[in-house]
């Protein structure tokens, strides 16, 4: 750990701020990280003595595991706090957990907020270092990176690749994240849903828009297949979950009609039988596990990377401790 | 015999297209009596307006202040006199407060407490529906009694066409036009900022810009079927404003209101989420606001409204999703307007001058806006030279979320006169007995 050389800055909040550079120095970092999964002792004293807040205000489940075994596997010391059970459900407003939090001196606070800008509103009051985990249909920017991590494993190379989300990016978090990241990287990004589903003016952010799955699959070389909340349904975005699937559902026989096959993405938790079909979410083109395992490694690098780890020491890093 | 002697200001009296230079104006007993060069001051008070622009007072036909209910944002008082402050010498107060308006006698409270608060004079208006629920018209003629200068659902647009039809009919026996926000509710709800690339970018719920066109687009009809007198609250679109422009061109009684954030501003402010921009209706795209612009240079839009809407720091400070929307207007609309609109060469200032006092006093009938004799002494004066620097802390409104904080100005209120007192001037609070209240008639 050297100096406060932070390729990041303090936070991370989401991709749209970063440089490709940046992009690419977090993608890189978390290449080292991979192999750490796969030893028998999976930890690494970088964050040794630094304290962590996982501040959720959302339920979350993989997110929230995937950023603790990061920080353990990097020896923080962590604390999770829940929206059930803390005072953030008696009504404590988040500024006031904000000066809590850095009256305890925390140095990092992963946050997920059903607001759209809470993050940013965070890290505006704190000095530590803020990872947002999730901020309303805002940005998701572990995951976007986690994606596009996922990618370059199977590619290569993002330049000119085509890479199309599908289904609910109105409300998707994941979208935004996936959107910024891979057209700064040079990819080509289309979007398909149904319109109701698809915010107003989509095209300015540099996508290509798709009114059909079947001409979105032609096109695409990979797909990241969005959850649809079963709420859309009961807002009256989409008429019916049977129809959903039958028209905007990722199905192999839909699959089977494209010229190449495609690869599979799924930020999940999926809903089998909506979105996605079963046996493409466990066919052989899926890299959905491989995108978890991506996860704690991207986790890893972007906690890595804000308490001021230089990019080049993280090699050191992982041969510092080996067995 | 109270007299004062105005000297030696330009006068601009957009009511009449007055402008002269090295002017005067006497005030006898609260009124304006004439309007001259070289007038005899005889006894009367001088006050010295040199290199100044006298003019008659600003009336705010929108502004909220918060009390009963809401002290900790706002009172009457320090409503009335931040108005003041801000060269107004009317407000409307909107009804929103807690409880609702909506009987003769909360409007008899805010009529009171407005003259003791001898700042601007405060006019109350009063709810169209009981509790603004939309539900049944309240008691247009006992409220009109009690000093109402016209009904409306403060910031809710009335969900029902048949209710609206009915308030506008009825309405027309007690001569106070309806106010109305023109929005399709049902569209524009859970939207926390204008539907658009912005709100895409940054996962906010939109409000479309159609939602406004729908509402404005009933309001103009029920008012020309009914022959009712609208007044169309916050344009805030293109597209409703061209509404507005043909509905006149028809002969439609409707007056038509704008803010000078909405008329300088655009929702690209937006991206870093600051709740300081934070308003309903959100601001619109930069064509939105420059069509808002030439609708306000043309006449179909008829006045400026600050929609004053003080908000406890607190509330503010929150996440976007969480802060309320509103921010406060009295104490630097003329100057953001001057510096803008009038500076920036897109306005005359006798059009500027006019839209803040003439158009809305006219727009909801209440005396003022002009320095005619016999008008009341309500009187403005500007040092349009003086450059100056926003700044919320200095503000005499309790509010302080304000989108211009730290913005340079150019020109300036420097004094203010109801009735013919001086109810504030710069660089001293003066606490001086004025009449405060309504024009007596």
């Amino acid at each position: 750990m050297t100096g406060s050389t932070a390729a990041l800055g303090k936070d991370l909040i989401g991709l749209e701020p970063l440089s490709p550079d940046q992009i690419r120095i977090v993608l890189d970092t978390a290449e080292p990280f991979k192999e750490i999964t796969e030893r028998r002792i999976k930890k690494l004293p970088v964050l040794r003595g630094k304290t962590i807040v996982n501040l959720f205000f959302e339920p979350s489940t993989r997110t929230r595991i995937s950023f603790e075994f990061a920080e353990k596997r990097l020896s923080a010391d962590t604390v999770n706090i829940g929206a059930a059970g803390s005072s953030v459900s008696k009504g404590e407003t988040l500024v006031d957990t904000a000066r809590n939090l850095e009256a305890m001196s925390i140095d990092m606070v992963v946050i997920r907020h059903w607001s759209a800008g809470a993050a940013s509103f965070l890290a505006a009051r704190i000095p530590s270092n803020v990872i947002n985990a999730g901020d309303g249909a805002h940005e998701h920017p572990t995951q976007g990176l986690l994606d596009i991590l996922t990618l370059r494993d199977h590619f290569g190379s993002l330049e000119g690749l085509r890479v199309c989300i599908v289904g609910d990016v109105l409300h998707s978090r994941v979208a935004r994240s996936n959107i910024y990241g891979l057209v700064k990287l040079g990819a080509k990004v289309g979007v398909c849903g149904p319109r109701t589903l698809l915010p107003a003016s989509i095209e300015q952010l540099g996508v290509r828009v798709f009114a059909q799955v079947d001409d979105a699959v032609r096109w695409a070389d990979a797909l990241n297949v969005l959850r649809l909340q079963l709420e859309r349904m009961e807002d009256g975005f989409v008429p019916s979950l049977r129809e959903y699937n039958r028209v905007f559902g990722i199905t192999s026989q839909r699959l089977e009609r494209a010229p190449k096959e495609l690869l599979i993405m799924h930020p999940g938790p999926m809903n089998r039988g909506v979105e996605i079909d079963s046996d493409v979410a466990d066919g052989p083109h899926s890299v959905i596990l491989q995108q978890v395992t991506n996860g704690v490694a991207v986790r890893m690098a972007v906690l890595y990377l804000l308490a001021g780890g230089a990019p080049h020491l993280a090699e050191a890093a992982r041969d510092w401790t080996g067995t | 015999m109270s007299r004062v002697l105005i000297r030696g200001g330009r006068v601009i009296d957009p009511a009449t297209g007055h402008d002269a230079d090295d002017c005067d104006v006497l005030v006898v007993d609260g009124r304006i009596d004439a309007v001259g060069r070289g007038l005899d001051a005889g006894d009367a008070d001088p006050v010295d307006a040199g290199g100044l622009i006298v003019a008659p007072g600003f009336v705010d036909p929108h502004a909220h202040l918060c009390e009963p209910g809401w002290e900790h944002r706002e009172t009457i008082r320090t409503g009335a006199l931040a108005a003041a402050a801000g060269g107004y010498t009317a407000v409307c107060a909107m009804p929103d407060t807690d409880p609702v308006v909506d009987d003769p006698a909360s409007v008899g409270f805010i009529v009171a407490e407005g003259r003791r608060a001898r700042g601007a004079r405060v006019y109350p208006t009063a709810a169209l529906s009981a509790g603004c629920r939309g539900e049944r018209l309240t008691e247009f003629g006992e409220i009109v009694d009690a000093g109402a200068v016209a009904v409306c659902d403060a910031g809710k647009a009335v969900g029902s066409s048949s209710l609206m039809r009915l308030a506008l009919q009825y309405a027309r026996s007690f001569g106070v036009p309806v106010l109305s926000q023109g929005e399709d509710r049902e569209l524009a709800r859970n939207g926390v900022m204008h539907e658009g690339v912005i709100s895409t970018r940054l996962g906010l719920r939109g409000k479309p810009a159609v939602a406004e066109e729908i509402g404005v687009a009933r309001d103009l009809a029920l008012a020309r079927a009914t022959g009712g007198r609208l007044h169309l609250q916050r344009v805030s679109t293109g597209a409703a404003a061209e509404l507005i422009r043909a509905a006149k061109a028809a002969g439609v009684q409707v007056t038509a209101e704008a803010t000078p954030h909405h008329l300088l501003l655009s929702h690209n402010l937006l991206a870093g989420y600051g709740t300081e921009y934070k308003v309903d209706p959100p601001l619109r795209t930069a064509r939105d606001v420059e069509l808002l612009g030439a609708a306000l240079a043309d006449g179909t839009i008829d006045c400026i409204a600050t929609d004053h809407a003080p908000r406890h720091y607190d509330e503010k400070e929150q996440a976007f999703d969480d802060a309320p929307h509103g921010v406060v207007g009295l104490e630097t609309a003329f100057a953001v307007l001057h510096t803008r609109l009038v500076r920036g060469s897109l306005l005359p200032l006798q059009d500027l001058l006019h839209r803040m006092s003439t158009g809305p006093a006219r727009a909801l009938g209440l005396p003022g806006g002009s320095l005619e004799p016999g008008q009341p002494a309500d009187i403005v004066l500007i040092d349009a030279e003086m450059a100056w620097t926003v700044a919320a802390g200095d503000f005499v409104s309790k509010g302080r979320s304000t989108p211009f904080e730290g913005a340079c100005m150019e020109g300036r209120v420097v004094r203010t006169l109801v009735g013919g007192t001086t109810a504030w001037s710069l660089g001293r609070a003066t606490r001086a007995p004025g009449p405060g209240g309504p024009v007596e008639t």
